[in-house]
């Protein structure tokens, strides 16, 4: 029983993680994205038709990711170098992914594909109790190598320094020699493309299959993680789980025939942010590891003072 | 001479004009035509509407939320010179009564609602009859006598569904229980694949649903069990546990409707078709299934079309064995239409 709870718990949490971890990496150079969930479904529609036509499913993960990095550019141009305003810019693309793959979708509604097979891990995976972490399929081992990547990166590289003073502070970033724009500009790259995963993950392995809008909301729940987590990518890897699990889990209680109301269990994760959020406004501005400075703000070098 | 063949042919081009309208319809969809469920089937209907010769043209607007949005979508309609417009999802009721009052000359069929007006009628197929016949066959295929049901939302349309379908499979096998688990939603294929899952980790081998996605159907065929969809055929989606699925054939109806219209015979009322018109029906049955429980639902598809199985007559009794609809007693449409207590054999909770 406690096997299947961490099963459903991961799988179910794995594309709202990938969304988050996007999401925390794009808002660290100071660039706020709500088009995760049009970006997601964007990956979804990609990865599903690429694993369709090709009958490879790493092809698929492999052009969600690319696909959805370059409609991510949208984002990027109109933000970093048009300086548009970026709530704008990110309502408009979710509303805009929507439409696309509703638009582009269509020939996929009631096609098939399979999925994408489980990897067990030969020794770990006879671990009692714990052995079903490593009877996952590759994406979510990758969500994990990821995940420390990212972390490494964002905090024992000179790069990644450059990254978090980008979007801390772009006017010392420019001072310092640092190339504000292109650094903004190849996260949202990079950043979408991780997004893209979350959502090919939906739509190639979890529900191995395509119609419309069935990110149903993922992509905004991934918006509220990365407050959630106070931008840090460890914390998202547990608000995710937490997420996707009381989600997911919530069914399981009511197959069993227990008597909780699933409105209140559905209500958790909504208002562990809300905590979150008082807690760390108590915390004040001192934290470092909270919100970056310039988030949402378009920088122009002529404004330095 | 003349004037005579000429007024002759004014009365008959006068006549036949009267005779078969033209027509120019429109459909209003709660959902995306892309779904794969509820509007994707309602989408079958108008292609099949489309082939009427007196029927000029068709248009759809999917997605169309319900509420004010829908007004301004019907009206619009109304005011394209659209002169039979469908409404199809049960939020729209008020909307369409409200705009046929502007629009008198236009006739509106509004879908799974409870109100007529002067140009309103409303339409429905009795699903649960189906639901009833797929309930044999899946009392008839299950080992552990434990059958999951995904539902969406507690309302009468979905428990009158469970229901039937419960009461079909203790028709064949009374030690049988359906399991429900709600999602709380229409449309969500990954919420619905784990609600799939926890009832087949609890032992469920044959499940089936009311959603608006497949995804319960692909989470039983990966672990080798059966199942029942919903909507339309969804064989695709299961080559190899799917059984059968209630489906709907709403071009009859659609085109019944269109006809009437054209000829003028119309009439606003409240429409409630079943197997007999076939606007609700079982898609192909596996072959899996047993010779002698396919035999049993022909049997009482026959019954049912000839009003001999109302399928909800006594005796009823609910989850705690209390008699509910007494031996000889048949629930009334107005008590099918506002249905909130589960049968006996159904396990889950419907929240008042």
């Amino acid at each position: 029983m406690i096997e299947i709870i961490i099963d459903t718990t991961i799988r179910a949490g794995t594309p709202i993680f990938f969304a988050t971890l996007g999401a925390i990496l794009m808002e660290k150079s100071g660039i706020i994205n709500l088009g995760i969930e049009g970006l997601m479904l964007i990956g979804a529609l990609s990865g599903f038709f690429f694993t369709y036509s090709s009958g490879n499913p790493y092809i698929g993960f492999l052009m969600a990711a690319i696909v959805t990095s370059l409609v991510g550019t949208i984002h990027g141009v109109l933000t970093i170098y048009l300086r548009g305003n970026q709530i704008v810019s990110g309502l408009a693309l979710t509303m805009f992914g929507t439409g696309v793959t509703a638009l582009f979708g269509k020939n996929m509604v009631g096609e098939t594909i399979i999925g994408l097979d489980r990897m067990p891990v030969i020794f770990l995976k006879s671990i009692p109790y714990l052995g079903v972490l490593f009877k996952q399929d590759i994406i979510v081992y990758f969500s994990i190598v990821l995940l420390i990547l990212i972390h490494l990166f964002l905090h024992k590289t000179s790069v990644g320094l450059n990254l978090r003073t980008v979007g801390e502070n772009p006017y010392a970033a420019d001072n310092a020699g640092i190339n504000v724009n292109m650094y903004r500009f190849i996260t949202v790259f990079i950043s979408s493309g991780i997004v893209g995963i979350g959502g090919a993950y939906l739509s190639v392995s979890y529900t191995p299959l395509w119609i419309e809008n069935m990110t149903a909301g993922r992509g905004w729940i991934a918006v509220a993680l990365v407050i959630f987590s106070s931008w840090d990518v460890r914390k998202a890897l547990l608000g995710s789980y937490l997420f996707g699990g009381i989600a997911a889990n919530q069914l399981r209680l009511q197959a069993i025939g227990t008597n909780i109301s699933v409105q209140l269990l559905q209500m958790l994760p909504y208002i562990f942010t809300i905590i979150v959020l008082i807690l760390s406004s108590f915390r004040g501005e001192k934290n470092s590891s909270s919100q970056p400075e310039s988030l949402g703000l378009p920088y122009d070098r002529e404004d330095r003072i | 001479m003349f004037k005579k063949i000429l007024l002759l042919f004014f009365t008959v081009s006068l006549f036949s004009a009267v005779y078969a309208k033209d027509l120019k319809v429109g459909f209003v969809y709660v959902g995306p035509v892309g779904d794969g469920g509820w509007t994707y089937a309602h989408d079958l209907g108008r292609k099949e509407l489309e082939k009427l010769p007196f029927v000029k043209e068709t248009r759809y607007i999917e997605s169309v939320p319900e509420g004010a949005d829908s007004t301004r979508v019907i009206t619009n309609l109304a005011q394209k010179g659209y002169n039979l417009i469908f409404t199809t999802s049960f939020g729209y009721m008020d909307p369409t009564i409200e705009v046929a009052k502007k629009f008198k000359d236009v006739s509106f069929m509004h879908c799974s609602g409870y109100k007529t007006s002067e140009n309103v009628g409303n339409y429905f197929g009795r699903m649960y009859q189906a639901r009833y016949l797929s309930g044999i066959i899946a009392g008839g295929m299950t080992k552990s006598n434990i059958i999951g049901y995904v539902g969406a939302h507690p309302i009468p349309e979905v428990i009158r569904g469970i229901n039937a379908f419960t009461l079909g499979v203790r028709s064949v096998n009374p030690k049988a229980v359906v399991k429900v688990v709600w999602t709380n939603t229409w449309y969500d294929p990954g919420t619905e694949r784990n609600a799939a899952e926890s009832l087949l980790d609890v032992g469920a081998d044959v499940l089936t649903m009311h959603q608006d996605t497949p995804s319960t159907l692909q989470a039983a065929e990966k672990r080798g069990k059966y199942s029942i969809g919903y909507n339309s055929d969804m064989k695709k989606y299961a080559p190899n546990g799917f059984l059968t699925a209630p489906i709907w054939n709403w071009g009859v109806l659609y085109k019944e409707i269109a006809t009437q219209v054209s000829k003028g015979t119309w009439k606003p009322e409240s429409i409630w078709w079943g197997l007999e018109k076939k606007v609700v029906d079982l898609s192909p049955i596996s072959k899996k299934v047993d010779k002698k429980i396919i035999e049993k639902v022909s049997a009482e598809r026959k019954n049912i079309e000839q009003g001999k199985n109302k399928i909800f007559t006594g005796p009823i009794k609910d989850q705690s064995g209390k008699i509910v609809v007494p031996e000889g007693k048949t629930m009334t449409d107005a008590e099918l239409l506002s249905m909130n207590f589960f049968v006996e054999g159904v396990q889950g909770t419907i929240k008042k």
